[in-house]
């Protein structure tokens, strides 16, 4: 099971584990309709359509309303310490929530205790929670754009927002980000930094970069990193290795932005109706190599 | 909004730097961000820091204070409903949120990022066009209060926000306010 564990920012809305379809503008969980234009609903509608072009069996998420109370919150990271055994996860993608140390250790735990260990991938605060736990070596793949990535090389911040000016001025000069981060511990084995340049890292070492198409308004259009982190998901579902993932994650991403032919305010959900398009563009392009 | 018209206070330094500084601690973040200007607002000398490791959580702030205006600091939080949960007296050079920003400037469009926050407006209209970045729930909450209104109207993330992604987005949204009308 491909399992997709995140926050919705609706108020009340209840705790929900189902599967995930992609049904017109929206995305549905387990019968729930939700707007696909925002974060965790954005990450999950990106990897439910590389599952359908995939012909894969559905992803599931686990969802809850939270608009930064930590209530929808709490619910995720409590089932997920309860319930992780009797699930047969393969790979548990974290995104939108509220970063809880203490919660998400229980999580890791659980995850610990486990047979058959899932991959384990991280974005949004799911990856800020890993590493101000000081837990990111636990995990597999993290998706950070640079500003994550300055946070995840600063050993000394908890949050993105207590990144040192020294660390963030070095914005610049990736590798040199990339390699502190490694250095101190706080990534993940395998990482995809988001930006005008892309570079897929794993072990410390920078492996690819990817620039191609460069549409410079993608960066300020909310939820590119988050559909990223759901392609990178639903193609290691599919069995590609990690970097494979990555590489191809980051082509389509940048072929489904340019295809919805964006501005700086494009919405996400443009590009992510896109992506069965760009992910067979792209496809065709690596056979011809 | 001045809260109680406190004057503002002259500099005694270097006194002033041997004062025994306090820690402020709140509930959530949301009430961090609400004390915060309502104690600027009355001139105080605060700085918004991380908390101590007890603290933590993983997203979260603190206030640090001079601890001799603690009686008069309390009083005003509570009037307010915004009262801290513990004070702890602490001195430190604790880690501060980022105030740096970033401005790009797309032609119709400008964009502010603040930490791991980017806010993007037209240029003409002030229409908020995108939030993007963040990881805290209230983030994707932000952008479905604020997106689509004016930059002048749309409600403050420190007024409706609960976490340091809406603390950072806040930040790149006055400085997107300050941009914007001195041009």
């Amino acid at each position: 099971m491909l399992l997709m564990a995140g926050t919705i920012p609706v108020r009340d809305l209840p705790f929900v584990l189902g599967p995930i379809e992609l049904v017109e503008e929206n995305v549905m969980v387990g019968g729930q309709c939700l707007d696909m234009n925002r974060g965790t609903a954005s990450m999950i509608s990106a990897a439910c359509a590389i599952c359908q072009e995939y012909g894969l069996k559905s992803a599931v998420g686990i969802v809850a309303g939270d608009i930064g109370a930590s209530d929808g919150s709490a619910k995720i990271y409590d089932y997920l310490a309860g319930n992780l055994p009797q699930m047969d996860v393969q790979i548990l993608t974290t995104h939108y929530i509220m970063p809880d140390i203490k919660r998400n250790k229980k999580v890791l735990e659980k995850i610990d205790s486990l047979e058959k260990r899932p991959v384990l991938i991280a974005d949004a605060g799911g990856m800020y929670v890993a590493k101000a736990g000081g837990d990111a070596g636990r995990y597999d793949l993290f998706t950070p754009d640079l500003g994550e990535l300055a946070f995840l090389a600063d050993e000394k911040a908890v949050h993105p927002t207590y990144t040192r000016g020294f660390i963030s001025h070095m914005e610049d000069d990736v590798p040199e980000l990339i390699s502190r981060a490694f250095k101190s511990k706080n990534v993940a084995r395998t990482v995809f930094v988001k930006g005008k340049v892309d570079y897929i890292c794993q072990d410390g070492k920078i492996l690819e970069t990817i620039d191609h198409p460069n549409i410079e308004a993608l960066e300020a259009v909310g939820g590119t990193g988050d559909i990223i982190t759901g392609i990178i998901s639903g193609l290691i579902y599919a069995g590609k290795s990690h970097v494979d993932a990555c590489r191809i994650a980051g082509m389509v991403n940048r072929t489904a932005g340019k295809l919805s032919r964006p501005t700086p305010a494009t919405q996400v959900k443009e590009i992510i109706r896109c992506i069965p398009a760009a992910l067979r563009e792209v496809k065709d392009r690596l056979c011809r190599k | 909004m001045k809260w109680f018209g406190k004057k503002k206070k002259e500099d005694i330094s270097p006194e002033s730097e041997t004062v025994t500084r306090g820690l402020l601690i709140f509930a959530d973040t949301g009430t961090v961000m609400r004390a915060e200007q309502i104690l600027k607002e009355e001139n105080y000398d605060i700085k918004v820091v991380s908390p101590p490791a007890r603290y933590r959580t993983g997203c979260d702030l603190c206030v640090e204070f001079p601890l001799v205006e603690e009686p008069g600091i309390i009083r005003i939080l509570k009037k307010l409903r915004s009262a801290p949960i513990e004070v702890v007296p602490e001195s430190s050079n604790r880690l501060r949120p980022q105030k740096l920003c970033t401005v790009k400037d797309f032609g119709e469009y400008i964009m502010v990022r603040a930490a791991n926050m980017k806010i993007t407006v037209d240029k003409t209209t002030k229409r908020i066009v995108n939030i993007s970045g963040g990881g805290c729930p209230d983030v994707p909450y932000l952008a479905y209060e604020m997106v689509g209104k004016s930059v002048l109207k749309a409600p403050k993330p420190s007024a409706i926000g609960h976490t340091l992604c809406a603390y950072a987005l806040n930040t790149a949204h006055e400085e997107l306010i300050e941009l914007l009308e001195s041009k």
